[in-house]
């Protein structure tokens, strides 16, 4: 204890018998940052005592007697001499000599392509609109190829149509909102992907785990928001077009224009053809179906910061195509015993968005959206008929503010729903109206080291009736580069068990459904939990940038519309009874060990099982392991504004369980395989580019793809059994033009 | 009739009366906006905290470029010179408070700002 408090005395005596020393640091102002001036002179006048500042900046000098004149002296910058007062510690800024300044350097950092949320206590990845390019093409089923939190798989050897999951979960169990209106959902579910354009795309926030209770309770595996490009930050005339080597050509017209002084509008339109018939793998059938889409979008937005206004108006029209099937089929003329489809899709849309701040208290704001759609689906697959129609409008009143101050906020606000579904399935008609009034409240509390954000909302739904819907998320930074997330939440939705399975009309299978007693096609609605937590760690900061993620989510069912493919001939659905979860593991490496290269290492583990009528199994086509990679370069931009960029994806993708059928036999499993895409591009300018890029080009193809193909009325014919792509390597060239 | 002119009377002074005295008294949601002294993103986390940690203050934004803090308090609670001094107590200059030099030099390195005198 002595010992102790003579340590104390002496520390405190310390300063005193230092005295002699005099002390500094000498900093200086570079841009807005102050940096530490290490190598600079500083020596009492007319003496030989000097020294010499360290790399933080610091010095210390031997005070002599009688003189307090000190000069400091570095290059490229103005010599100072200064009377200095020998008690205090000196903190001084040298001054640039403009004389003498040294040629400048600028060290800019550059801002991630992917970049995932430090500070918010969801688990966020935004893809901005420089990753988005390195995937050219060419809607939003095709935005997620770089990206490791989504998958890609087929539906199926018919439409070509790419399938998103998270989190081992399929996209109807993915929430998905068009700048926060839920969108591709009911009648859009299948190919709503397809049906927005890559050049209208400005963002994506790919949210994990359950997410935000403001856009509605459906949300179980997580939440996709896309942003389309805003006709006030558009170019006035920009130019898209694509072509590929298997017939798929595309175009792209952008205008925006100011109209008076607070509004700008900007109309979009898309086209995209195929017109090649295509059969590599000689099965008689397409290998992609002959296409055409037009999609018309005009955007109106309103701007009036003063008053703190804002609003939007959006229209749509689309209008999709898709002839498949045979390679002879023709749809207008007689083609008995030749097996062909046509899938014809409409829809229009109307949004609107007004948004008022508080131009003093800029954290109270509210806002209404309003959209309204339509949707219409005409097809048939050889025999089958399959026609809905969705007529969909959506409220919702959201009111933001603050409890305290602004480290804890507050969201409140109300939804309406109305969704009307009109189906034919073959001879059968189905009818159903789900609507519903929500109301919600989300709390978040921001500090320096916790985060959390509450949700609530409960429902009065008139097919699920009244229900709560509770969601938390947690963000802990204990240290600067440790950044740990966790979150729980609830999610329920109806399952359109022809909607979201249309790859099922493309097999003769017979649809069987079990219950008769739910509101929904006779079966109950489907209700999870999500848990999650995901541990972010950064290795290298600065100019090398390096960060270290696993994440770790579970969903539990505890209701669920089982699809049931096992037995050859059938498609079953019906209640689960019993467990059913989706549990999904993955560590993601992202390093950058310069500006111009970009690595990312991902793996990625799934087991999703489901209690079937024969057995507790893994969904089938669902690969247990899953590993990629992504290394971008781009070269650095010359004063004129060339670049060449270059990206490539290898997707290492693990077995897959198949279902029983005269193809794979019985308990087979799909054999691992890789799949390679790439781009290059070069900037011409600021104001043109061209692209150039191949996908698959390993050119792996899953063989017989089609089960059945010589018989494609018979009861074995199958096209849904697909694990691997069926066209091959490709390539395709591209341009973009702001004029 | 001359009653309702009388009562009209009585009740527009009334009216006036009250509006005065609403204008005196002090806004739940009062905005102001100071210089504060610093550099980078470190100092406004720093000021825009040492704002907030005083009980009555809303919101706190300061921007780097300007250094302008603009604040939102309850000034029926607090007033802002009270808020002044929290900033200058984490180290950052205002019109109204000084930092401490010890605080000062205390400061991280990218917070090192050149101390001025500020109107």
């Amino acid at each position: 204890m002595k010992l102790y408090k003579l340590f104390i005395l002496f520390i405190g005596c310390w300063p005193v018998t230092a005295q002699t020393f005099f002390e500094g640091k000498i900093i200086a102002k570079e841009n807005t940052e102050t940096i530490a001036i290490s190598g600079a002179n500083v020596y009492w006048k007319d003496t030989k005592v000097g020294a010499i500042s360290d790399s933080n900046g610091n010095f210390e000098l031997e005070i002599v007697p009688n003189n307090n004149n000190l000069i400091i002296s570095y290059l490229g910058y103005k010599t100072d001499t200064l009377s200095v007062d020998l008690s205090k510690r000196l903190i001084h800024f040298l001054k640039e000599d403009p004389e003498a300044a040294l040629a400048e350097v600028t060290v800019t950092q550059k801002q991630r392509t992917l970049q995932k949320s430090v500070y918010q206590a969801q688990n966020i990845v935004t893809v901005n609109k420089d990753e988005l390019l390195k995937a050219a093409c060419c809607n939003l089923s095709e935005s997620f190829d770089t990206n490791p939190s989504i998958d890609v798989n087929f539906s199926d050897a018919l439409t070509g149509t790419k399938q998103i999951r998270m989190l081992g979960l399929t996209s109807p169990y993915i929430l998905f909102a068009e700048e926060n209106i839920p969108s591709v959902r009911g009648a859009a579910q299948a190919y709503g992907l397809t049906f927005t354009p890559g050049t209208w795309i400005e963002s994506i926030q790919i949210t994990k785990g359950a997410g935000s209770v403001v856009n509605g309770f459906e949300s179980i595996a997580g939440q996709i928001n896309t942003e389309l490009i805003k006709p006030f930050a558009a170019q006035p005339l920009f130019l898209n077009l694509y072509a590929s080597a298997n017939g798929r050509v595309e175009g792209n017209i952008h205008f925006t224009a100011p109209v008076g002084k607070k509004w700008h509008t900007g109309l979009f339109i898309h086209a995209n053809q195929r017109n090649q018939k295509v059969d590599r793998n000689n099965d008689g059938f397409l290998d992609m179906p002959i296409a055409e889409q037009l999609n018309l979008l005009n955007r109106w937005q309103y701007t009036d910061a003063e008053r703190g206004w804002v609003g939007f108006l959006n229209f749509r029209l689309m209008e999709d195509h898709k002839q498949l099937g045979q390679v002879e089929f023709n749809p207008t003329a007689s083609t008995d015993g030749i097996w062909g489809s046509e899938l014809s899709t409409q829809r229009w849309e109307g949004a609107m968005k007004i948004g008022k701040v508080n131009p003093i208290l800029t954290y109270r704001s509210w806002g209404l959206q309003a959209a309204l759609s339509y949707h219409q689906q005409e097809s048939y697959f050889g025999l089958r008929i399959y026609d809905i129609n969705h007529k969909s409008s959506y409220i919702n009143l959201l009111y933001n503010s603050i409890i305290g101050n602004t480290n804890t906020t507050l969201k409140s606000g109300i939804n309406f729903y109305f969704d009307t579904y009109e189906e034919q399935v073959d001879e059968v008609n189905w009818l159903r109206t789900d609507q519903g009034i929500g109301g919600f409240t989300e709390i978040s509390q921001t500090s320096e080291k916790i985060n959390w954000t509450l949700g609530m909302r409960i429902d009065i739904h008139n097919n699920l009736g009244t229900f709560l819907t509770p969601r938390f998320h947690l963000r802990y930074t204990p240290f600067e580069t440790s950044i740990f997330r966790a979150s729980a939440g609830q999610g329920r939705k109806a399952a359109n068990i022809f909607a979201e399975q249309q790859q099922q009309f493309g097999t003769n299978r017979s649809i069987q459904i079990r219950n008769t007693d739910g509101v929904f096609y006779g079966l109950e609605a489907e209700k999870a939990w999500n848990y999650g937590f995901s541990w972010r760690q950064i290795l290298l900061r600065g100019p090398k940038q390096a960060d270290i993620t696993f994440d770790y989510y579970t969903t539990d069912f505890e209701k669920q519309v089982v699809v049931d493919w096992e037995t050859p001939g059938a498609i079953k659905f019906y209640n689960l009874e019993g467990e059913s979860y989706a549990k999904s593991f993955q560590v993601a490496v992202d390093y950058s060990p310069s500006a111009q290269w970009d690595i990312r290492l991902a793996y990625k583990n799934y087991q999703v099982k489901s209690l079937y009528d024969s057995g507790f199994k893994q969904m089938p086509l669902q690969p247990k392991n899953r590993f990629f990679v992504n290394v971008g370069w781009e070269s650095k931009t010359t004063t004129n504004g060339r670049q060449w960029r270059w990206d490539a994806t290898w997707h290492g993708v693990g077995s897959q369980r198949l279902v029983a059928s005269p193809r794979d036999g019985q308990g087979r499993w799909a054999p691992a395989y890789n799949l390679i895409n790439s781009q290059l591009s070069r900037t011409f300018s600021s104001d043109f580019e061209m692209y150039l890029g191949g996908e698959n080009i390993g050119d792996y193809r899953q063989v017989n793809a089609i089960i059945s193909a010589e018989q494609p009325f018979g009861p074995l014919f199958d096209s849904a059994q697909i694990y691997a792509p069926i066209f091959g390597q490709m390539t395709y060239v591209g341009l973009r033009w702001n004029l | 009739m001359k009653y309702m002119r009388t009562f009209f009377i009585i009740w527009s002074t009334l009216l006036m009366a009250s509006n005065a005295y609403a204008q005196k008294k002090l806004s739940k949601n009062q905005q102001e906006k100071f210089v504060v002294l610093g550099n980078c993103e470190m100092c406004k986390k720093r000021i825009e905290k040492a704002a907030l940690t005083v009980k009555g203050v809303k919101m706190a934004q300061w921007d780097i470029p300007s250094k302008i803090l603009q604040v939102v308090y309850n000034a029926q609670k607090i007033d802002a010179d009270q808020i002044h001094l929290a900033i200058a107590q984490a180290g950052h200059d205002t019109r109204l408070h000084k930092a401490s030099d010890v605080i000062y030099a205390e400061l991280p390195l990218c917070c090192l700002y050149e101390r001025l005198n500020i109107e």
